[in-house]
């Protein structure tokens, strides 16, 4: 049996093509992924990210236990409501997870971990809790909506009275409080908006208000196609438990510049790097997708990510590389039973509306 | 659905429309777009090559995932559809009048192991249990 979010209903209703999406039944678009896709590019649309799990961590160590738990420094959170985004490591230095932490005050930060994962991610944050005076608590009553595109805060202000006062000056990647809600400005579009949590009850209400408003439904087919453009890492794709976050594209998150330590510093100390996460361009026509070989001047990689880009209109891609590969090189991908040609790219490629390449 | 009677079918959804000239016209089926979604990159075969009933001929890939398309009879390739290079979102409007490519068929017996749209119904309705 699948798990169904509180808005299960109001996708059906709305003519969603509901999928399994890591055993929760989602939205994989409302008609068209590609109009879905420009629609928040362009404008903003709504997404339902409840399957994504919601965790409290209170008590008075909380920031030593995820100082110790997380690879970023959570030393750069110092103003309530500010957000980090990191990995969380095992002893090896692999990822068991990417997570964003919100701060709100010393005896309270919050975060936010993949559907996916979700259980895999509390039973090790649980053993990992011994010795530390903190309460680890996930939120299962609390859904989340996404709303993104350039028009996205107006939007949720004019649905939701009294939100544009408590919303209107957070800086991005920080978040408030609004009685029963928590509103963040915070996304996986590469556009600007808020990922809003709400309790269950409430979320069909909001929706259906947003809806009002003008507010399109967008599904998890865009979400991918909008988080790929704008270069963002995809759990279970991109990186995993065997992969090191420095070959991921995650080097920005992975703070080894302090002394404090963190699980899976040491590890990651001595592990040789051989790879970096590189963007591709397809030349040829066709359209990259994960676990493609890719032929270097320096020797073989793999796509993690590929997809058509509705951007750039044409394919566009994450992949594995020899870390001596640089942006501008053409290299080959085995697109099925062809060697297609790509150029290799820094991304991200499309970010608030616009094409980066 | 949408599944016209007077085409044939297969049950790797391909449809199939007899021509009055012998030849077969070919595309996939309204079902087999709205499972794929946005299409956008299809590549036809080449026109005179020879293929066999069941060989993947062509590749139609969406946004989501790429998909073959098998000849449905055996017989050479006789024509394509230049549109759907530059347009192939023409097959999530109109599966049945986006037409991929035409075939001679070889053996007259195998249009009559074709589908026709009643078989063809009960395939999908069996694939969606």
């Amino acid at each position: 049996m699948l798990k169904r979010t509180p808005l299960y209903q109001a996708h059906s209703d709305m003519g969603a093509k509901l999928v399994d999406f890591g055993g929760w039944e989602m939205p994989l678009h409302y008609g068209s992924q590609i109009e879905e896709h420009h629609q928040v590019r362009r404008d903003c649309g709504m997404f339902d990210v409840s399957h994504m799990q919601v965790l409290d961590i209170r008590g008075k160590d909380s920031r030593n236990y995820l100082s110790h738990l997380v690879a970023n420094n959570v030393d750069k959170l110092r103003t309530p409501g500010k957000a980090l985004y990191s990995a969380m490591l095992n002893g090896e230095g692999g990822v068991i997870d990417d997570l964003i932490i919100y701060y709100m005050d010393e005896s309270w930060f919050r975060i936010v971990v993949n559907a996916g994962t979700a259980e895999k991610d509390i039973a090790w944050m649980e053993k990992q809790a011994t010795g530390y005076s903190v309460e680890i608590s996930p939120k299962r009553d609390l859904a989340m909506i996404a709303v993104q595109g350039p028009n996205a805060r107006e939007k949720v202000w004019e649905a939701l009275p009294g939100s544009r006062e408590i919303t209107e000056r957070l800086i991005p990647f920080s978040a408030a409080e609004m009685g029963t809600m928590f509103i963040a400005r915070t996304g996986y579009t590469g556009e600007d908006g808020f990922e809003i949590m709400i309790p269950a009850k409430a979320a069909p209400f909001f929706w259906a208000t947003l809806a009002e408003q003008g507010v399109k439904p967008i599904g998890l087919g865009a979400r991918d196609t909008l988080r790929l453009e704008a270069g963002m890492n995809l759990y279970g794709q991109d990186m995993d438990e065997t992969v090191n976050p420095l070959e991921a594209g995650l080097a920005w998150t992975v703070d080894l510049k302090s002394e404090r330590d963190f699980i899976g510093k040491a590890a990651l100390l001595e592990r040789p790097l051989k790879y970096q996460l590189a963007g591709l361009l397809l030349i040829d026509r066709g359209v990259l997708r994960s676990h493609q070989k890719v032929s270097t001047s320096r020797g073989e990689g793999e796509i993690t990510s590929g997809s058509f880009s509705p951007t750039l209109e044409q394919s566009i891609a994450l992949a594995r590389i020899p870390k001596e590969v640089a942006a501008g090189e053409e290299v080959r991908v085995m697109v099925r039973d062809k060697l297609l040609r790509a150029k290799v790219v820094k991304y991200p490629f499309a970010r608030n509306g616009k094409s980066l390449i | 659905m949408n599944i016209p009677g007077n085409l044939k079918y297969t049950a790797s959804h391909e449809w199939v429309r007899l021509e009055d000239d012998g030849s077969v016209t070919v595309g996939i089926t309204d079902h087999a777009q709205s499972l794929l979604g946005d299409m956008v990159f299809v590549e036809t075969p080449e026109v005179g090559r020879k293929v066999s009933k069941g060989e993947e001929c062509a590749v139609v890939e969406s946004v989501k995932a790429a998909s073959d398309v098998y000849a449905p009879i055996s017989g050479e390739i006789v024509a394509i559809n230049g549109d759907l290079d530059g347009s192939p979102e023409k097959i999530n409007e109109d599966a049945f009048s986006a037409w991929m490519f035409k075939m001679k068929p070889e053996n007259a017996s195998d249009l009559g192991a074709l589908l026709d749209a009643a078989a063809y119904r009960s395939v999908v309705e069996s694939e969606a249990h």
